[in-house]
């Protein structure tokens, strides 16, 4: 007999058998499809959320999309914070794959203390052009972008505004709501490479997260350009710290500042940021958990990016490269975007930490390639 | 869709405003009469499947609409939904099928011996004809809401009842997803071949769930006769041949339908069909009929002529480009079709199309002599 805890509801969808209605996921090569048997789906699709969100909910967007031989996709992603919870069976394993074996046990530190962080202000911006920080943020008590509806929706802008609203100081700013943007303020945003756009990509809208486009979306920056916000596209919140130069230090500073007083303000509101002692700051897709950030530089390598262990120095130093587009995107012109490639069970200093002093040792690398030398006695130990 | 939407108790939490879409931007039918107060009516309600308000109208909402092109806006999740949001979907259907009643009964004739002619169209002029229509099957739900596992089990009854049809009806399934490379490039030469839906109208609706998982094309060993399985409808039929023998073309549509129809019945899975919307289809524009009886027929000089419109309003014609419906024309050779689909019967719609590419053709012969046509405007149909 089926215990149906307080955090699950019973499903009553008159639906065929397991098997009737089991994916085929002979030609799928996503985490989700790795992990979802027979099994466990039967077991999951008996329940749902307080909300609603059910096991197909999750995993369509995995169902949809099997997958690249290259890259492992995720599959599946949350609709709201329960989801992890009563999907547990499929998402725990999907979890410990995805995050370096992090056991349903494990407990995540969170550490938003930018005093922590050592050194990093010193990046040399003959190499270094531009430093860059991003998080994702889930408002508690709303169901997330697969599965909200639209007042949810306008409701997470509302209360998103009113407290970037309060902001002063270096990080007074400015909301430019989607839907009644100007002709100018849009190709201003444009410009200033701020603008997002409905998602095109597959992995997106087969979750459900173009609904209803553009209501409710919006760009929050500070008159500085420098912290920036996005609401309702994959994450309720996405926040950005960025500028030009290797003064990590400084984004990461502000970064943190900016992140704690927007939390401060939501909760006054009654309205935390999601978040548990196991799994971090909880987000739409799973990969995202734990710290949700991505802190990386733009980096002049044309040497050391043709070295033959660059990989393997990448790899030691947990680090991930993309081109300057982003993510599968090529190098261009030997610049890449390096980054920390862990979220979960590490803290948001320590990811930061591994930034500054992995980019500092690739520019080290970098000048001695130039100068003809070898770099084999500085080879970094695995972090 | 299954998902989005299964928390509808939930967004009652919310007021109407808060809940309402933002229309401001939207010409779509939906948009015209979807107002605030007919949607704090209907968003509690639910079909017996559980398709909700927000189901029907999320493609609407998302696809505001083209300003020379009126979409629809809205779609059925199963046969339920033109019952349960009548409020909403009755006007649109009556502004979208020439004032079409609430109480009006749609009649269905496929006794392709009722039709006048249609035998002798020049193939000179006419190089192609064509009938489709869809089909709903009772006792599933539609493409936007079905699961997997009603979706293949619609596959495996349209599969049982196609490969048990014999003589000219004879054929052959192929599914989409076990396809080979060498069956693929024929379907696509023989153009038969569908595709994932890209269209977004199309997408937003969730039509395109799970691809290709249940979808399959059939066609008879003569290519004449061809059924796809689960692409917008739970089946499409097309009969088509080159030339103008359109009467042989609607008859091989009629008695292949029939057959169909029976074999369905025997299991227990008739069509979805009543007295008053006819075939009950997953888009509004297509009940009654779901007919599209049309031509590929050269006509360069009539196409150019100041009255070409007006005469394909007063024939109840609609011409389109050769690649389908928003296409251009090519060569001055036009897809030229019914407009209508509800309140008129299958043999008085392909009639139209017999009488009015006929009429369309004595045109064309007149206007290559330099001849007026004045004389042959038609009367309003």
């Amino acid at each position: 007999m089926l215990k149906i805890s307080s955090n699950m509801a019973k499903l009553t969808l008159k639906r065929l058998s397991a098997e009737e209605e089991f994916p085929d996921l002979s030609q799928h090569n996503n985490h989700m499809a790795k992990f979802l048997t027979l099994d466990i789906y039967k077991k999951l699709r008996e329940r749902a959320t307080p909300n609603g969100f059910t096991i197909d909910g999750v995993i369509q967007t995995g169902v949809d999309n099997p997958g690249h031989p290259f890259i492992m996709t995720v599959g599946c992603v949350a609709g709201d914070e329960e989801t992890y919870e009563v999907f547990k069976e499929l998402l725990d394993p999907v979890i410990e794959d995805r995050h370096g074996g992090y056991k349903p046990s494990d407990k995540h530190k969170t550490d938003l203390n930018p005093s922590n962080l050592k050194g990093g202000d010193d990046l040399d911006s003959n190499y270094v052009l531009s430093s860059r920080v991003r998080t994702g943020r889930s408002v508690r008590g709303f169901c997330l972008p697969p599965h909200c509806s639209r007042g949810e929706r306008r409701a997470v802008e509302k209360l998103s505004i009113e407290a970037l609203a309060s902001l002063s100081g270096d990080l007074k700013g400015k909301y430019y709501a989607l839907k009644n943007m100007t002709e100018a303020e849009q190709q201003q945003l444009i410009d200033d490479h701020f603008l997002f756009d409905k998602p095109v990509s597959p992995l997106l809208l087969a979750s459900g997260m173009g609904r209803d486009w553009p209501d409710a979306r919006g760009i929050w920056h500070n008159d500085n350009k420098t912290f920036l916000v996005w609401v309702n596209e994959e994450d309720h919140l996405r926040v950005i710290s960025m500028q030009k130069g290797g003064n990590m230090k400084e984004v990461f500073d502000r970064f943190c500042t900016g992140l704690t007083k927007i939390e401060t303000l939501f909760k006054e509101r009654n309205h935390a940021f999601m978040w548990n002692e196991h799994l971090g700051y909880v987000l739409t897709c799973p990969s995202n958990l734990g710290t949700g950030l991505r802190a990386g530089v733009h980096v002049k390598l044309p040497n050391m990016s043709k070295h033959a262990k660059f990989e393997e120095v990448l790899k030691k130093l947990r680090l991930q490269k993309r081109g300057t587009g982003g993510v599968d995107t090529a190098a261009v012109g030997g610049v890449f975007d390096i980054s920390n490639a862990d979220r979960l069970g590490f803290s948001e200093v320590e990811l930061v930490q591994m930034v500054v002093d992995g980019v500092k040792l690739l520019v080290e690398m970098e000048k001695k390639l130039e100068k003809g030398q070898s770099i084999d006695d500085i080879m970094p130990a695995q972090k | 869709m299954p998902f989005g939407n299964t928390h509808n108790n939930f967004k009652l939490n919310y007021k109407v405003e808060e809940e309402y879409p933002d229309l401001s931007k939207h010409n779509n039918h939906m948009a015209k009469v979807l107002t605030k107060e007919l949607y704090g009516k209907l968003r509690d309600k639910q079909t017996p499947n559980g398709f909700t308000l927000d189901d029907v109208i999320q493609t609407g909402v998302d696809n505001p609409g083209h300003p020379f092109i009126m979409t629809v806006g809205c779609v059925a999740g199963d046969e339920e939904s033109y019952e349960v949001f009548k409020d909403l979907l009755d006007p649109i259907i009556s502004d979208r099928h020439n004032g079409y009643k609430a109480t009006d009964k749609h009649k269905t004739d496929l006794n392709f011996e009722n039709l006048k002619g249609g035998d002798d169209l020049d193939p000179a002029y006419v190089l192609s004809s064509r009938v489709r229509t869809g089909r709903s099957i009772k006792g599933f739900t539609l493409p936007p809401h079905s699961s997997r596992g009603e979706r293949r089990g619609i596959e495996k009854l349209s599969v049982e009842a196609l490969t048990s049809l014999d003589g000219e009806f004879k054929g052959k399934y192929y599914p989409l997803k076990s396809m080979t490379d060498a069956e693929q490039e024929q379907l696509i030469n023989d153009h038969f071949l569908f595709d994932k839906p890209v269209s977004p109208l199309l997408t937003c609706a969730g039509m395109a769930r799970d691809w290709p998982d249940g979808r399959g094309i059939w066609h008879n060993d003569s290519k004449t006769f061809l059924v796809w399985v689960n692409e917008e409808d739970h089946l499409r039929v097309i009969s088509m041949q080159q030339g103008g023998n359109m009467r042989e073309v609607f008859r091989r549509f009629c008695v292949g339908l029939q057959k169909i129809e029976e074999i369905f019945k025997k299991h227990n899975h008739g069509f979805m069909w009543n007295e008053h919307l006819g075939y009950i289809l997953t888009c509004p524009s297509n009940l009654g009929t779901g007919l599209r009886g049309g031509v590929h027929v050269k006509l360069p000089k009539l196409s150019t002529h100041p009255k070409f419109d007006e005469i394909l309003t007063r024939l109840r014609l609609q011409k389109r480009g050769t690649g389908g419906v928003d296409t251009a024309s090519v060569g001055g050779v036009f897809d030229i079709s019914n407009a209508d689909r509800l309140g008129s019967s299958e043999v008085a719609q392909v009639q139209l199309v017999v009488d009015g590419v006929k009429l369309m053709v004595e045109m064309e012969k007149k206007l290559e002599k330099g001849e007026a046509i004045d004389s042959m405007i038609p009367a309003q149909k």
